[in-house]
């Protein structure tokens, strides 16, 4: 009787648990959301200009670009990045990576706390993991 | 008629209508411009002070502008920014690539002949500080045109955001084909050198231009004008 109660206890405790993370998931949502926000603001002041407002690289400026800008979307050719290349191709720009000048060093209009957030936002952006 | 009293005259008529222009623009700026303008500089510097700004600065007009270009071009405004500002807000997304949404741009107020000769008058005297524009840091050499559009376009990159003829080029600056006519040499260095200077969070990068990348895009830049003007 007494485990049967026990039992019933600790059932009614994880019910209750899967209940509160229940309650707790959009939370978690708004706070990543919220986590985000800064970065995706940078986003659509500086990188939306070549790489879009929908993060595909079809940017108002891509259109006579002679090399197109990186799509962020792209899970594939994101994942393949090394996570300091991506912080060493914003802050130092294209040609410190080997990579184009059209991509421009933005190391004196973001901090490098931002430029970490922003790689951070890539990610999520391209839902592929936190590279190699 | 005493010599004296003719000669107050004469200076009253000297200085009368100067005066009077400059009072004139003055109050022009401050009931029709300053509601999108900055006239003084911004204590606030933050990203959201530059997403909530309806036009560009104006505080440095007198170091940046060259008077004929603003007396015309109050009268008659043309698109400088092909998507606005900023651009950020004037995009959509188009079935190849972002474009220009025109729905949420108005044209420019147009002023007529008087106003806008007052109001240049008083935006030449917002003159910006020593340390912003460096007078007499532009060495005004001539520079080959095939040069200076190779460095413009491959070799720094400047065409990706700007434009230095009609209709080619990027569109979240501002176009430079008439910026020999509109600007001046020691402002398009100044700018060019150091964008931040101007605004810490302007979305044109510091490029860390050598002095030869800078006298060699001023130069080209000012041409460009030039030839466009022809
Ligand atoms: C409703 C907002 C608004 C008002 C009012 C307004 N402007 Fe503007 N102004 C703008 C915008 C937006 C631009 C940018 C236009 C472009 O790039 O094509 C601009 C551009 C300018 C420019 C060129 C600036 C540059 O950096 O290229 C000048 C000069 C100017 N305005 C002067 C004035 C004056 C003088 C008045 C008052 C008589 C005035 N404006 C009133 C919004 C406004
Ligand atoms: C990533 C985009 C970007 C790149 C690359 C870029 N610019 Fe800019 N440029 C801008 C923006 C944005 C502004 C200011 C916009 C505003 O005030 O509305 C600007 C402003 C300017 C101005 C001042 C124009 C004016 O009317 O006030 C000049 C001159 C200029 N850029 C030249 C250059 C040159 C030369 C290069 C290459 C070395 C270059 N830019 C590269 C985006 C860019």
């Amino acid at each position: 009787m007494m485990t049967n109660s026990r039992q019933l206890a600790s059932t009614f405790s994880l019910a209750g648990l899967a209940l509160a993370s229940c309650f707790m998931l959009p939370a978690n949502a708004a706070a990543a959301d919220e986590q985000y926000a800064k970065a995706a603001r940078n986003y659509d002041t500086y990188c939306a200009q070549c790489h879009g407002i929908n993060r595909n690289g079809r940017g108002i400026n891509s259109r006579d670009m002679s090399v197109q800008p990186r799509d962020h979307t792209d899970a594939k050719g994101m994942g393949d990045i090394p996570e300091n290349e991506i912080l060493k191709v914003i802050k130092e720009g294209g040609l410190a990576v080997n990579k184009s000048v059209l991509m421009p060093a933005w190391g004196n209009v973001m901090s490098d706390t931002e430029i970490r957030e922003m790689a951070a936002y890539l990610r999520h952006v391209c839902n592929c993991g936190s590279g190699k | 008629m005493n010599r004296h009293l003719l000669a107050a005259l004469g200076l009253g008529l000297i200085a009368g209508p100067a005066l009077a222009a400059d009072g004139i623009g003055a109050g022009l700026l401050k009931s029709q411009c300053i509601g999108c303008h900055a006239i003084a500089k911004p204590e606030n510097t933050s990203l959201d002070r530059l997403w909530e700004r309806k036009g560009p600065d104006l505080y440095y007009a007198g170091s940046k502008f060259n008077k004929p270009w603003l007396e015309k071009w109050l009268q008659n405004p043309v698109r400088i920014r092909p998507a606005g500002e900023l651009y950020a807000r004037h995009v959509k997304g188009g079935t190849k690539e972002d474009v220009v949404d025109e729905s949420g741009m108005a044209p420019h107020p147009k002023l007529p002949k008087a106003d806008a000769e007052a109001v240049a008058e008083a935006l030449m005297a917002l003159v910006a500080p020593a340390e912003l524009v460096s007078k007499g840091a532009f060495k005004g050499e001539k520079v080959s045109m095939a040069m200076g559009g190779m460095f413009f376009g491959k070799l720094r990159g400047c065409g990706a955001c700007h434009m230095a003829k009609p209709g080619f080029g990027g569109a979240s600056g501002a176009e430079l084909y008439t910026a020999g006519e509109r600007l001046q040499g020691d402002y398009i260095y100044s700018y060019i050198k150091n964008p931040q200077q101007f605004d810490p969070r302007i979305w044109m990068p510091t490029l860390n231009l050598a002095e030869p990348d800078l006298q060699r895009l001023t130069g080209y830049i000012l041409q460009l004008g030039a030839t466009e003007a022809k």
